[in-house]
């Protein structure tokens, strides 16, 4: 193992270049079933991270005792008993939060971008990188539920940052921004199929974005061809 | 660049003259519509054909694509007029405008455009406003014929207010007759028709509701003899459609209507002759149709008795466009000169 981890890399992986939601497409069930709601995006994408970040650091501190045979089911077994203690704890200090998230606390398990990670790097790395890339690639992971989240609020609901005090205590009650407030919510985008067709939209913003980043590269590298000669122009050039 | 689109049939009629004949066709309806419930059907029409073919031409100026020629084949046109007459008279204009964009942008052109989107599109526009905007989209004009001594249709001015202002029209709204019989509590059939003053006023299913579908059945048969489509998957679905509703038929209060009653109300007529015969988003074998055709008529009657919505064309539509590939696979012709048809997935025998 060299030295010289390169933590931006890890970093610019998790966000973008392999972010879990919008790359590898894991996770998408509760990508597509808890984000009605930027608070309930915020809620599951936080547990999320928390639950990746420290499952990266157990895996890669016990990577070396760990037989290849048996390392997935105990990789499941210690993302299991932290999704336990999230669970414990959301039940702990926001309940109303818990009770609405229900079943797609304890399926942070079955979440296949964490056991992903735990396998493709923590397994093979050292505590600090794992820990970096299982930040990022949570980090990536959430935004990316916020962002369907603020996007299927606005527009099925009409508002953004609606019962922000289910996570963040009753001073957050009033956070609600409605900016349009004749709006009769287009329904259809809190309903499952809002779900795919936003997400659908966002990978493919995110495509075009990186055609576009990549074709101004090569426009960037592109070095004139040895020999050539400009035309000669006379007159106006407009 | 290669100007055609398909379907690359060989025929007499290019893509855009069978599609303004299909616009053509539903004339009739239109008349008997407007008489029944006033101009904001023609409202509709015009204003989901304008913004259909807006939108078409911004798309296809997004994807690089000359637009002037893809307007020429008038698809955006057909969806438009077709999802028009689908939604409510004098429902409001984003409505109208949300409907048509997500028909020809979610429907058609990202599934990539004229001849390959899997879905209607004019029905995925109105399922999408269903679901989204209830009570909108639940508010049908009542018939003329059925309207208090003192009031008349709603007028152009007040029209406009509430199409463009959301300023109320009063009282112009009125159960449709598949309303009454889906809130029917304990009333027998002749009970029902002796009651309503929508289905008093009518012959057979409903004053205003019969003419319009009479009316898509002339368009269609006009079709039908203009060759535009086959009589398969039309005729089947109403056949299927009568004869279940004959199966369960019962003139009690827990009725589920008539034969008649439900080939002659709701969007029967419309469904079974502008919108099964959509040629991208059907089944295409001959056996395909007749199974096509009698499974949206099935499923038609189905979700009009049980389910919770009092017509559901669009839904019978939707699902049986998901099982058209599927009906495809099962029902391809045998050619000519083989023992019996061979599948896609078979492999070629040498």
């Amino acid at each position: 193992m060299s030295d010289a981890v390169d933590y931006g890399a890890i970093g610019k992986s998790g966000l973008w270049t392999n972010n879990p939601a919008l790359v590898q497409l894991l996770g998408l069930c509760p990508l597509l079933a808890v984000t009605g709601t930027v608070v309930n995006a915020m809620g599951l994408g936080l547990a999320t991270l928390l639950v990746v970040t420290s499952s990266n650091i157990i895996v890669s501190l016990i990577r070396k005792g760990v037989s290849d045979a048996v390392r997935l089911p105990a990789f499941v077994m210690i993302i299991a008993a932290l999704t336990t203690c999230i669970e414990l704890l959301m039940r702990a200090f926001t309940y109303e939060l818990y009770t609405i998230l229900g079943i797609f606390i304890p399926l942070i398990v079955t979440n296949c971008a964490i056991l992903g990670r735990a396998d493709a790097f923590a397994s093979k790395n050292s505590v600090l990188p794992s820990a970096a890339d299982g930040l990022t690639m949570g980090l990536g992971f959430m935004l990316v539920l916020l962002a369907v989240g603020a996007i299927r609020e606005l527009l099925g609901n009409g508002t953004l940052f609606d019962g922000m005090h289910l996570l963040f205590g009753e001073g957050a009650r009033d956070w609600v921004w409605r900016p349009f407030p004749a709006y009769p919510g287009f329904l259809v985008a809190v309903l499952p199929p809002g779900a795919f067709i936003v997400t659908g939209f966002l990978i493919a913003l995110k495509n075009s974005i990186d055609t576009r980043l990549k074709q101004r590269e090569a426009a960037r590298q592109t070095k004139p061809v040895k020999g050539s000669k400009r035309v000669r122009t006379t007159g106006n050039i407009s | 660049m290669l100007r055609v689109t398909s379907p690359h049939t060989h025929s007499a009629r290019s893509t855009g003259q069978l599609m303004r004949l299909v616009v053509f066709a539903t004339l009739p309806g239109v008349v008997a519509m407007t008489l029944a419930f006033g101009w904001g059907s023609l409202f509709n029409v015009a204003l989901a054909s304008v913004s259909a073919m807006v939108f078409e031409a911004a798309i296809m100026r997004l994807r690089g694509r000359p637009a002037l020629f893809y307007l020429r084949d008038c698809s955006a046109l057909v969806t438009g007029v077709l999802l028009g007459l689908a939604l409510p008279p004098y429902c409001p204009w984003w409505l109208v405008v949300t409907g048509s964009g997500v028909s020809i942008i979610l429907a058609k052109q990202l599934y990539g455009g004229m001849g390959y989107n899997p879905f209607n599109p004019a029905m995925v526009g109105y399922v999408v406003l269903l679901i989204s905007f209830p009570v909108e989209m639940t508010q049908w004009a009542a018939p003329a014929s059925v309207l208090p001594e003192s009031q008349s249709l709603v007028g152009l001015a007040e029209g406009l207010k509430q199409i463009f202002a959301g300023v109320p029209v009063d009282g112009y709204t009125g159960a449709t007759p598949l309303d009454v019989l889906k809130q029917n509590s304990g009333q027998t059939m002749a009970g029902l028709y002796n009651s309503d003053p929508t289905l008093q006023a009518g012959m057979l299913a409903g004053a205003g509701w019969e003419w319009v579908n009479i009316g898509f059945l002339l368009g269609g048969l006009f079709l039908l003899y203009q060759r535009v489509f086959t009589w398969h998957a039309p005729v089947a679905m109403l056949t299927a459609l009568g004869l279940t509703s004959a199966l369960f038929y019962s003139s009690g209060s827990d009725s589920l209507g008539s034969p008649i009653f439900h080939l002659l109300s709701g969007a029967t007529m419309f469904g079974a002759f502008f919108i099964l015969t959509d040629p991208v988003s059907s089944a295409v074998s001959t056996r395909g149709r007749l199974v096509y055709g009698a499974l949206i008529g099935i499923l038609l009657f189905v979700m009009r008795g049980w389910s919770n919505y009092p017509d559901a064309v669009a839904f019978a539509v939707l699902l049986a466009n998901f099982a058209a590939p599927f009906i495809d696979y099962y029902t391809l012709p045998r050619t000519y000169g083989h023992q019996k048809a061979r599948r896609a997935t078979e492999k070629e025998e040498h």
